[in-house]
């Protein structure tokens, strides 16, 4: 390896407003180099030949698994209700989300 | 030496007292009262917990009502079930209705999950108190359980030392006697690793084994449930347990699960180990000794010893911190503010969701979702994720041939012993080294349990790893209980119950 690939500040915003982090540019700094270190060894395997090798993405066969389609009681709604940080007229209250006030 | 109940059964030659089965027999036979084992848990963990830190949350009340019940079942003549009284901590990453699951983060600060977790209905159903909830690296990410919110945890054998992570609280918990059993999650070594640095017993079931419901998701299609145990036949007894079929959770197997207990007095004679070059190349020189003593005691009791090389080891640990923080990048996204835990308010959903993620995550989970973000975002998703994913394939078709010649393989647990509070906490990749020993098996999905065996020169235990094939859990304990009857007798921790 020609040392850890390089990583920017820009790049490192980039990916948390992906992530939906606010970080401060202190936090940012820091990530860019510390990714960068983690990405330079995930680059060892990066230039793995892996030509005809099949992906593992589960270590088991997966097949989608459906129940009998009955009415069975589920978690208490007040309940679940109770764990959230605001509640109005019996469902989950955000902000706007296009931008407008309500 | 006897744990702290005394010796209800005579032990067989070579096996080591076993807390919570004493626990349990006596218990089921009416000698003991459940109500009094779960006071003495209490008391010492009130006592010696102050300087150890292995618990978030210690359930007094519930624990007290539960032996009660216990307690009223025996004298009614039914039988409570195989860990009838036995107190058991949980890894604070397991839920707990109405009682806060934090996985040590701010983020779930609060939070009262709204139902139980398979295992901890499992193991209620078996008799058992569930004393408290242990403490973490945050969500689970971490080799040292410094990435606690809630500050780290303690290594009984020295104080000065991480118990290792991620289920270090469990591990610490079990270590110095304040639980006879413990639970813990292992995405990448996180219960072998701190098993092994605390001088206990660690295993990580084969994937699908043990039902995730109710466990908080790190990588899903890494994260197993299993014990943290003294000995090895507890380990077994906890995992036959919780082992099983769940319809909670779609990626449990839908074959039956191996029991185990049956298997732990058929010896090793004529078994074939492995002892894999990778596993032992490299790592500190007292670590490989004891490796080598290790299969130097499976030989004596009649195993066949040799060496293999398995090379494409040393990609499982780039392979894994690309996966993993994938995985948790997209399950960790529920934490939005939204239907529990933190909230920092904004004028919008999305400003709102960042200013939570960022007051609510310590550093290292914000680092390992923006590498996980990173490794999956357009341009670097077929480089890294794709590729890893096919290194997963490289990894379990070298272990598929490496099983044609061996039953199980041998290596260690862990690099290092347990290192100084503060040594790696700067240099991210320095501390995932921690886990190089253990990713293996879970990319591949295998069973692996750590048994102590020695120490260092400073008298810091040692763990070694017996690995085996999907559901080969029988074989894995049947080397471990060898193994176990002839390692060497541990000093006990410098803090513990008194």
């Amino acid at each position: 390896m020609s040392g850890d690939p390089a990583l920017t500040r820009d790049d490192a915003a980039y990916v948390a407003r992906l992530a939906r982090i606010d970080l401060t540019d202190d936090e940012l700094d820091l990530y860019a180099v510390q990714l960068a270190a983690v990405i330079g060894h995930a680059a060892e395997i990066a230039a793995l030949d892996t030509e005809g090798v099949e992906p593992t993405a589960h270590p088991l066969p997966l097949r989608n698994v459906t129940r009998a389609d009955e009415p069975r009681p589920s978690l208490d709604r007040a309940e679940v209700l109770a764990q959230a940080p605001a509640v109005e007229d019996g469902r989950f209250k955000v902000p706007p989300i296009l931008g407008e006030a309500p | 030496m006897t744990g702290p109940w005394g010796s209800a059964t005579s032990p067989a030659p070579g096996a080591r007292p076993s807390p919570a089965l004493d626990i349990a027999g006596a218990v089921r036979d009416g000698s003991m009262s459940a109500a009094a084992v779960v006071e003495k848990y209490l008391g010492a963990i009130d006592e010696v917990d102050g300087e150890l830190h292995a618990f978030v949350t210690v359930m007094h009340d519930s624990a007290r009502l539960e032996a009660e019940s216990v307690d009223r079942r025996v004298a009614a003549g039914e039988d409570p079930g195989p860990l009838a009284g036995v107190p058991v901590a949980l890894k604070d990453n397991m839920c707990t209705r109405g009682v806060p699951t934090t996985c040590s983060s701010r983020i779930l600060e609060g939070w009262r999950p709204p139902y139980d977790a398979t295992v901890v209905a499992r193991l209620r159903a078996a008799g058992a108190v569930v004393i408290g909830k242990t403490n973490l690296d945050e969500f689970a990410m971490g080799s040292s359980t410094e990435n606690s919110a809630f500050g780290p945890t303690h290594n009984p054998h020295d104080p000065g030392r991480v118990p290792g992570g991620s289920s270090g609280g469990s591990a610490a918990a079990v270590a110095a006697g304040l639980a006879p059993l413990a639970l813990g999650s292992d995405t990448g070594g996180s219960i072998r690793q701190p098993a092994a640095l605390c001088g206990i017993v660690g295993m990580k079931p084969t994937y699908g084994t043990v039902s995730r419901y109710g466990l908080v998701a790190f990588a899903s299609s890494l994260d197993q449930i299993g014990p943290l145990t003294t000995t090895v036949t507890e380990s077994a007894v906890l995992f036959d347990v919780i082992g099983g079929q769940d319809p909670l959770d779609s990626t449990c197997l839908e074959r039956p699960v191996p029991r185990t207990v049956s298997a732990l007095a058929d010896g090793v004679e004529g078994l074939r180990v492995g002892l894999v070059a990778e596993l032992v190349d490299g790592v500190d020189a007292a670590v490989g000794a004891r490796v080598h003593e290790a299969a130097g005691a499976l030989a004596a009791a009649g195993a066949n010893i040799d060496n293999v090389s398995i090379p494409e080891f040393r990609h499982g640990l780039p392979a894994y911190y690309v996966v993993a923080p994938a995985e948790a990048s997209s399950n960790l996204s529920r934490y939005d503010g939204v239907r529990y835990g933190l909230r920092v308010e904004a004028d919008t959903a999305e400003a709102m969701n960042a200013a939570t993620r960022a007051a609510g995550f310590g550093p290292e989970v914000k680092r390992r979702i923006m590498l996980g973000t990173y490794a999956l975002s357009a341009g670097y998703y077929d480089a890294y994720y794709g590729q890893a994913q096919k290194v997963r394939t490289l990894i379990i078709d070298a272990l598929a041939s490496a099983y044609q010649r061996f039953d199980v393989l041998l290596g260690a647990t862990t690099p290092t012993t347990a290192f100084a509070i503060g040594a790696k906490v700067d240099d991210p990749w320095a501390m995932y080294l921690s886990d190089v020993c253990t990713v293996p098996s879970n990319l591949a999905g295998h069973p692996a349990i750590s048994i102590p065996f020695g120490t260092d020169d400073g008298g810091l235990p040692v763990g070694v790893q017996v690995l085996a094939p999907a559901l080969g859990e029988p074989v894995m304990f049947q080397v471990a209980a060898v193994l176990e009857s002839r390692a060497p007798v541990l000093a006990p921790p410098r803090v513990h119950a008194p």
